[in-house]
């Protein structure tokens, strides 16, 4: 725990370790080929633990460990399944200073976040599942006299899944709940830059969960990914990550002809529109910092609003009260609780949020705020810091159609509802959208016709579990966070009965 | 003729090693999340390239891809192609050494574009392997 939390920190307190190795069959195994790698912070640049760097042959001892539980936890009562989610959650929120640490020391992210936001809804997001499963129920029609149709929910068995690092606690929590409730066992893969709060989080409920129902490899995308994607032996994959290795996903699940949900990228519009300058009250106020979360979770979200359109007629207004709101940011030590904005992820991710801001400039976009790296000085200068940066342009720029995944936002004008919504969906993606207006009619038309799948109406950056989260275009496909992620986790079985002694009188 | 994708020294390098460890590599550049609008790199064989994916380059003997609806915003763009250590995780090849490939962008000047403009349209599709002339990968 921090000995000064502004300064220095130290990893290696109770409930961290300095190696880790996979987590298979209810316990840690050491990679096969004994390999392993350093995982660092992006606070400095410090080494936290070594980690198991596995490969193919590890993935195929964690589905060893998978299917010899499968049959066990299929059959385990749902109520029964519950309460093992509830315990994981109490345990989260035993340990939530751990884990909150934990986090923001493996990603960067202010404490302040993951204290607020990342863990408790990582546990949350076990106990609604636990409400979920407990209150499904199957259906039944009498088709005729003699014959019953009976639909049953079955798991689908062994289910792999490839988490990013962008909240690698929360990502994990949302992938595992909904497979666990439906009585599934899991092969996860941590991001290898992110491993450490899942890993703790394994350590936290090792005896909760019989073992061989959750696996861990951890491993690079390439080493471990592509062999658990591509194994014969899963029954569904789930990936969160980037486009192309989406696509890369798809076709190895089409080799085995497995279902899979897809949470891709976004650009997505946040839509101001003059009404929310009506007055200078409260909800001006929320607006505004509506405008400035492009920078939460330093900009490293999928669903970062990193466009925002601004009606015309407000245009200079807003723009003057924004931006002053952007300046207010803190940028600095992410263990620090006033740290509003921490580190980037990583060395390549700072280089490409860089080479945008020199993109923005090039295509003549007009920077007003940031657009630099931020030097923080002592033991922070070797960690990977970028200034909130605000531009003004307009849709047909890179900076305002390419994810930048940093915080850097784009900004544009629109004059009319219907050129509102044409900028909003002049995307490739479609995964989130904001849209402020004091006017119910204005917003619920416009969120409508907005092609996404979240649609913040008069607020962002809300995840609670029973709203539903995923992408129209090229951000992908299925729906998380929400009871209906449990239908892509199992299976329908139709028990078509009949009660009829009688032949049909075909043969 | 204005070349739209190149690389550094370092980045040669570095594809030169993976083209000895992993054989015939191919790299492709999306727009999306977390690891993205960064260059993939991958086994040739274990990535299918579509009809609506465009050749925008060969670099070390490897071609180099992007999607259609992603080029229609680097027309004018030349993208380099360096290395860094320490990227984020990702299924591209170079991670697991400790490296990243990263894309530094310039805009082309009025003179290359003229140029680029007055050229044949890039092809499309994994036929346009056959067309690579700089020696396989």
């Amino acid at each position: 725990m921090p000995d000064d939390q502004t300064r220095t920190f130290v990893w290696n307190a109770a409930g961290q370790r300095e190696r880790y190795d996979n987590f298979i069959g209810g316990k840690w195994v050491a990679p096969v080929k004994g390999r392993y790698f350093a995982d660092s912070s992006p606070i400095n640049g410090k080494i936290l633990a070594e980690v198991a760097r596995s490969s193919a042959e590890d993935v195929e001892l964690a589905l060893d460990a998978a299917h010899a539980a499968r049959d066990s936890w299929g059959r385990t009562p749902p109520a029964e399944r519950a309460r093992m989610l509830n315990k994981i959650a109490d345990r989260i929120e035993e340990n939530l200073e751990l884990l909150a640490h934990t986090e923001t020391i493996d990603n960067g992210k202010p404490i302040r976040e993951t204290r607020a936001a990342d863990i408790p809804l990582g546990a949350d997001h076990f106990r609604y599942f636990a409400g979920c499963i407990r209150a499904e129920e199957g259906t039944l029609a009498e088709l005729d006299n003699d014959t019953v149709a009976y639909h049953f929910k079955e798991p689908m068995g062994v289910v792999g899944q490839i988490i990013p690092w962008n909240f690698p606690f929360l990502m994990a929590a949302w992938k595992m709940a909904p497979a666990l409730a439906a009585g599934n066992c899991v092969v996860i893969k941590p991001a290898s830059d992110t491993p450490l709060s899942l890993a703790v989080l394994m350590d936290l409920v090792a005896d909760v969960l019989p073992p061989g129902v959750v696996n861990v490899v951890n491993g690079h995308g390439s080493e471990v990914g592509a062999p658990l994607a591509s194994s014969p032996r899963i029954a569904k994959i789930a990936f969160t990550g980037e486009t192309t290795t989406g696509r890369q996903i798809m076709q190895y699940a089409s080799e085995n002809l497995i279902p899979m949900t897809l949470e891709l990228g976004g650009k997505s519009p946040n839509i101001f529109f003059a009404d929310v300058m009506d007055a200078d009250d409260a909800f001006l106020d929320k607006a505004l910092e509506g405008f400035a979360l492009f920078a939460f979770n330093k900009g490293e979200v999928c669903t970062c609003p990193s466009r925002a359109l601004i009606e015309e007629s407000i245009f200079d207004r807003f723009m003057e009260k924004a931006v002053a709101r952007v300046a207010r940011i803190k940028l600095g030590n992410p263990l620090d609780p006033s740290t509003m904005m921490g580190a980037q992820a990583s060395h390549g991710q700072i280089e490409k949020i860089l080479d945008y801001i020199n993109v923005g400039r090039q295509e003549g976009a007009n920077c007003v705020i940031g657009g630099e790296r931020a030097h923080l000085g002592g033991e922070l200068e070797d960690g990977f810091y970028v200034k909130p940066t605000v531009f003004v342009g307009h849709n047909k720029m890179r900076i305002f159609q390419e994810e930048i995944f940093g915080p850097v936002l784009s900004v544009t004008r629109f004059k009319t509802l219907d050129e509102a919504i044409e900028i909003g969906n002049d995307t490739l993606y479609g995964l989130g959208a904001g849209v402020w207006s004091r006017n119910g009619t204005t917003a619920y038309r416009v969120g409508r016709e907005i092609k996404a799948g979240r649609v913040w109406t008069n607020c962002y950056h809300m995840y609670p579990a029973h709203a539903a989260f995923g992408g129209y275009k090229q951000s992908g496909f299925g729906r998380e966070t929400h009871k209906i992620i449990l239908d892509h986790y199992q299976q329908t079985k139709n028990l078509l009965v009949s009660y009829s002694p009688k032949a049909m009188g075909f043969f | 003729m204005p070349r739209r994708v190149i690389v550094t020294a370092e980045a040669a390098a570095l594809i030169g090693r993976l083209k000895q460890q992993h054989g015939p590599l191919i790299f492709h550049q999306s727009g999306g999340c977390c690891e993205g609008t960064a260059p993939m790199c991958f086994r040739q064989r274990d990535f299918r390239i579509g009809q609506h994916d465009v050749l925008l380059g060969v670099i070390e003997g490897c071609p180099f891809y992007v999607g259609e609806a992603a080029f229609r915003y680097w027309a004018y763009i030349e993208l380099t192609i360096g290395v860094v250590t320490g990227g984020s995780d990702s299924f591209s090849l170079e991670v697991a050494d400790g490296a990243r490939f990263v894309t530094r962008s310039r805009l082309f000047d009025d003179a290359e574009a003229a140029v680029l403009d007055a050229a044949e349209p890039l092809p499309r599709g994994p036929q346009a392997l056959a067309t690579m002339t700089s020696g396989g990968c």
